[in-house]
């Protein structure tokens, strides 16, 4: 299995990965971070397609992917851990008010 | 960088040569098929409209039929009418008068029904064939393209893989000085603000906004909240965390250059680089409102498989999703999943689908095309009476 077949990172100012296939706590997965190789521990189970912090990303902070803030994060969320709904906000609405 | 095209009176390109039968309304839609049936090169419509839409759907039936007559994809054009319909023929016919390409006009209550008005229209059409058979196709500068984009299916892979390889397409066809389109509004909701800081203006950045907005709104008047409704329980199950995320994985298939304008839909963008079309997400009436607005060739990305086609353009399928372009082979067009094997870089992927995009402006067949696929639909915004 190649070393990048584990997950995916789609934009180099991104923070999170995308798991391409599904890993349990613990696992070591090798992401390709601006062609350079990054060993990351899952610190939780990441289903298929989920998302898991490439960085320690703090309390208030943007969680990026696609170069792009997808929400913000509502606790500290440490390298290796799930980034989903539980741990991001959305601020869906920069307009309109 | 040039593509093979050929060169309209009016001075545009295409990318194909059709002779193009328009019915102006739904009553004369069997007649205009029958004219078409078995002419290659002769195109038709599946126009259903043109009798009953009033106001701002009237206006819209007439700019999209006159935008697929006048369209530099199109040789000539022959309209075909009842007789007796609100939208007349001779109205259409004016109109794609001034693209200085030759349109004729046949009514069947008045050439004497069905069969009468059919052979009269293949005479026409047969003779306006040989004027098309005549033109060779020569080099046109990319920067005349104009390139749409559209996602449909999709699954997860469309927002990893083939989106963000079009994406970069896009941006090479940019960088060329070509023109990319964007639009599906109801898609855009949740990233509106994303996409505003890109523009060009604060007034387009205003206009994305005021967009997003009419769209909301009417959808609540239906009785559908877009904003609340999204990402769905399914969408979380798989990993889409927030609308933002949802709605980007849609708009990075036009890449990431600085949006240069906003149109309304079937209209023709004034500026090049990337415009926003204001259109439906329903993938007819959305390709069917980019083609009126001189789109030459589109990039359809798909998770799950589609067969949609057009009567006038080449629309090109890309997907992410190995077993989809396995199992749809006949459908689909580019297989980039090796971007999720990691065996391709995104910038690589978008670079085959760049070189793709000037061999089929320049002739090359699109598996849409090969099945005849020709998907017609006009965007109304309310009832026909």
């Amino acid at each position: 299995m190649g070393r990048s077949t584990q997950a995916i990172v789609i934009n180099e100012k991104d923070n999170v990965a995308t798991a391409l296939k599904p890993f349990h706590t613990g696992t070591k997965v090798s992401v390709d971070v601006q062609g350079r190789v990054e060993k990351i521990k899952l610190l939780s189970d990441i289903p298929l397609g989920h998302k898991f912090a490439l960085k320690d990303i703090g309390q208030g902070d943007a969680v990026m992917k696609y170069g792009e803030p997808i929400g913000y994060s509502t606790g500290k969320i440490t390298r290796g851990e799930h980034v989903h709904v539980h741990n991001v906000g959305s601020q869906p609405r920069g307009d309109l008010r | 960088v040039n593509f093979e095209g050929y060169r309209r009176p009016d001075g545009k390109a295409g990318t194909r040569n059709y002779v193009l039968v328009i019915p102006s309304v739904g009553c004369s839609q069997g007649v205009a098929r029958d004219i078409a049936q078995g002419l290659r090169e002769v195109v038709y419509l599946p126009n259903i409209l043109g009798c009953g839409q009033v106001g701002e759907d009237r206006m819209l039936v007439k700019k999209t039929l006159v935008g697929f007559g006048t369209h530099p994809n199109v040789f000539s054009v022959l309209v075909v009418g009842n007789g007796c319909e609100q939208l007349s023929p001779q109205e259409i016919q004016q109109a794609i008068v001034p693209s200085g390409k030759r349109v004729e006009v046949i009514v069947i209550q008045d050439a004497g029904g069905s069969r009468k008005t059919t052979s009269l229209g293949r005479r026409i059409v047969k003779e306006m064939r040989e004027g098309a058979r005549r033109l060779n196709r020569d080099p046109v500068p990319l920067n005349e393209l104009i390139l749409g984009t559209e996602c449909g299916g999709s699954d997860y892979t469309s927002g990893l893989a083939s989106n963000p390889a079009v994406g970069a397409a896009c941006d090479l066809l940019v960088s060329e000085g070509g023109t990319v389109i964007l639009s599906e509004t109801p898609e855009l909701i949740g990233a509106e603000h994303l996409l505003a800081k890109r523009a060009r203006t604060p007034e387009i950045a205003k206009q994305v906004l005021e967009a997003v907005a009419w769209w909301e709104q009417k959808a609540m008047a239906a009785g559908e909240n877009i904003r609340m409704a999204n990402p769905s329980p399914g969408n979380i199950a798989g990993g889409i965390t927030t609308l933002e995320e949802k709605s980007l994985g849609c708009i990075y298939k036009a890449g990431t250059g600085p949006l240069e304008e906003v149109i309304p839909y079937a209209s023709y963008p004034t500026k090049k680089g990337l415009v926003y079309m204001d259109t439906p997400a329903h993938d007819i009436e959305q390709l069917t409102g980019m083609l009126a607005g001189g789109v030459q060739i589109v990039l359809f990305t798909t998770g799950r498989g589609t067969p949609l086609g057009s009567p006038i353009a080449p629309v090109v399928k890309i997907t992410g999703n190995r077993d989809t372009y396995l199992k749809m082979r006949d459908n689909m067009d580019i297989d980039v999943s090796r971007i999720l094997e990691g065996k391709e870089k995104v910038n690589s992927a978008g670079k085959r689908i760049f070189e793709e995009v000037i061999s089929v402006a320049s002739g090359k067949v699109t598996k849409a095309e090969k099945q005849g696929q020709r998907d017609f639909c006009i965007f109304n915004m309310n009832i026909n009476i």
